[in-house]
């Protein structure tokens, strides 16, 4: 008899099993060595209190009403759930508090598109840490874990994402305007964002930056020539970047037009490329507003790999000889 | 593979020839896709041939680095994780709400009596968003083919589709009613390559602004 399962999820099957076993405790491990202690919420949750959180994208897809008439759903994310967890279980703990988890997120999916509605992250999450000390800090245990797990040709993209906001500010274009261009910069739509700031009449010099700084990317040096409204935020990466060991710094390239998804960002954001894979296969970023909406105001970094996207990225690289 | 080290999705079909003329000024060897209109792969080249719809597809995998296909593709698939980098000015299409050539218009008049139109097209999501923007009802119906023949059989009231110099609507009785945008050929990029590949998707960016 053959019994359906839901599109965007999968059985794993022991021989898969191994290799994504080998994978999570070997990041397992790896945090555990830099402090991080391992916990577990639940999948479901109030999701009154979910929505704590800001940010329209990380509002979770599944929902039911319980037998009280309560709603629950089903986490997006493994911050929020930790944000919950920091501010009810250590609501005076000293910071920092290093957390870290292997767990399960869910989210909608469009049908026929190859997207995961279940899949497995592994993460941390620091907390008390302020950058740029505490985002270096996450970067060293994203680049030790992947470096653990023998990925070999991976960069972090690092930008900020207070930094285009700023710099509109800078520029004062009006509110509805700034919307409109950071959702066209969320779209990835350079085209729409270009036609935007042209319709703003803004100064010469102040629409070739709003057009060009998203598109900067590279090595320390994209970093050299931005003053005026982009120093403070170029500053953040520079101190960070300053505070990283050398073999993490080789991996770090800049990426000043980096929009992460997720409402909640404050400041440095990182996303994780390898050429063997199409997408990112994790990032992460400052969250300093975040655990405040829960009531333990402490700035916050953390990082999430999505552990199938990096068992890809492996098998890639290895099947190209790498 | 080409000087850029770049692989580029490039559309079969009426973007086809200006894709080429333009990968030529690129220094992009296109001859052996001009001589051939069987062959999907060409390595030497860099060059992977396929339907304009299916190009976000291929670059938002990573299966090719850069791509060219139309904004409409863009709009109807607005979920793909792609860069768009830039209006390429070719191909320049209108996209259209049509109907039947007739005094009153008969999804004007659909709209007036029931409050909803049918309407039919190639590109659902771009005709439901223009329906809901616009605060109107409409049933949309999926077509594959000939748009036209629904609403001169009957099926529906209106059609929602692509008109670069608007003669097949002329020749099948139908008259533009309202033009929903305007599409041009776009250059985008996977999201990873545009990281990793900075240098060459910039030089490929700069040359073709140049132009």
């Amino acid at each position: 008899m053959i019994h359906p399962i839901p599109s965007g999820t999968r059985d794993v099957l022991p021989d898969e099993m191994r290799e994504l076993r080998a994978i999570t405790e070997t990041l397992r491990g790896v945090f555990e060595r830099h402090g991080y202690g391992e916990v577990y919420t639940p999948a479901i949750e109030y999701e009154s209190v979910l929505h704590r959180a800001p940010g329209s994208s990380v509002s979770p897809a599944y929902r039911v009403f319980d037998d009280h008439g309560d709603v629950l759903a089903l986490r997006s994310d493994m911050t929020v759930p930790i944000a919950r967890l920091v501010a009810t279980r250590y609501p005076t703990a000293d910071p920092p508090l290093r957390l870290c988890y292997i767990a399960h997120a869910y989210r909608a999916v469009r049908p026929h598109r190859g997207q995961m509605r279940e899949f497995l992250q592994a993460g941390i999450e620091l907390i008390g840490a302020p950058g740029p000390s505490g985002t270096a800090e996450a970067l060293t245990v994203l680049c030790g874990a992947l470096d653990a797990v023998g990925l070999s040709g991976y960069r972090v993209g690092l930008g900020d994402a207070a930094l285009y906001p700023n710099l509109m500010a800078a520029f004062d274009v009006p509110e509805e305007a700034r919307a409109r261009m950071l959702e066209e910069l969320g779209r990835k739509d350079l085209v729409g964002l270009e036609r935007e700031v042209r319709e703003l009449r803004l100064p010469d010099d102040a629409a070739e930056l709003l057009v060009r700084v998203p598109q900067l990317r590279g090595g320390a040096d994209v970093l050299g020539a931005e003053e005026g409204p982009v120093a403070a935020a170029v500053g953040n990466l520079r101190d960070v970047l300053d505070l990283l060991a050398p073999n993490v710094a080789e991996r770090v390239i800049f990426d000043l037009g980096l929009a992460r998804g997720l409402g909640y960002y404050s400041g440095a954001v990182f996303d994780v490329y390898d050429p063997a894979l199409g997408a990112p296969l994790g990032g992460g970023g400052r969250y300093d507003d975040l655990l405040g909406r829960f009531g333990r105001d402490l700035p916050a970094v953390g990082f999430a790999i999505g552990v199938d996207r990096l068992h890809a990225a492996l098998s890639g690289e290895e099947h190209a000889g790498l | 593979m080409n000087r850029f080290g770049l692989t580029i999705a490039v559309p079969r079909g009426a973007l086809l020839r200006e894709t080429l003329d333009l990968l030529d000024l690129l220094e992009v060897d296109t001859a052996e896709v001009r001589a051939n209109d069987r062959k999907l792969l060409f390595d030497d080249a860099g060059i992977v041939t396929m339907r304009p719809s299916d190009v976000p597809t291929y670059v938002e995998a990573g299966a090719a680095d850069i791509g060219i296909t139309g904004k409409d593709v863009l709009m109807e698939q607005s979920e793909r994780s792609v860069f768009e980098l830039l209006d390429l000015g070719f191909g320049t299409c209108t996209m259209v709400l049509a109907s039947v050539d007739e005094e009153p218009d008969p999804a004007a008049e659909a709209l007036r009596r029931l409050g909803v139109v049918r309407v039919a097209t190639k590109y659902p999501r771009i005709a439901a968003d223009f329906f809901e923007r616009s605060g109107r009802q409409a049933e949309i119906v999926e077509v594959k083919g000939s748009v036209e023949l629904a609403p001169l059989t009957g099926l529906v009231e209106a059609i929602v589709d692509l008109t670069a110099t608007g003669t097949t609507l002329r020749e099948n009785r139908l008259v533009v009613r309202e033009e929903i945008a305007v599409a041009t050929a776009r250059l985008i990029a996977n999201p990873v390559a545009h990281k990793l590949k900075a240098e060459a998707i910039d030089e490929v960016l700069e040359r073709l602004r140049e132009r």
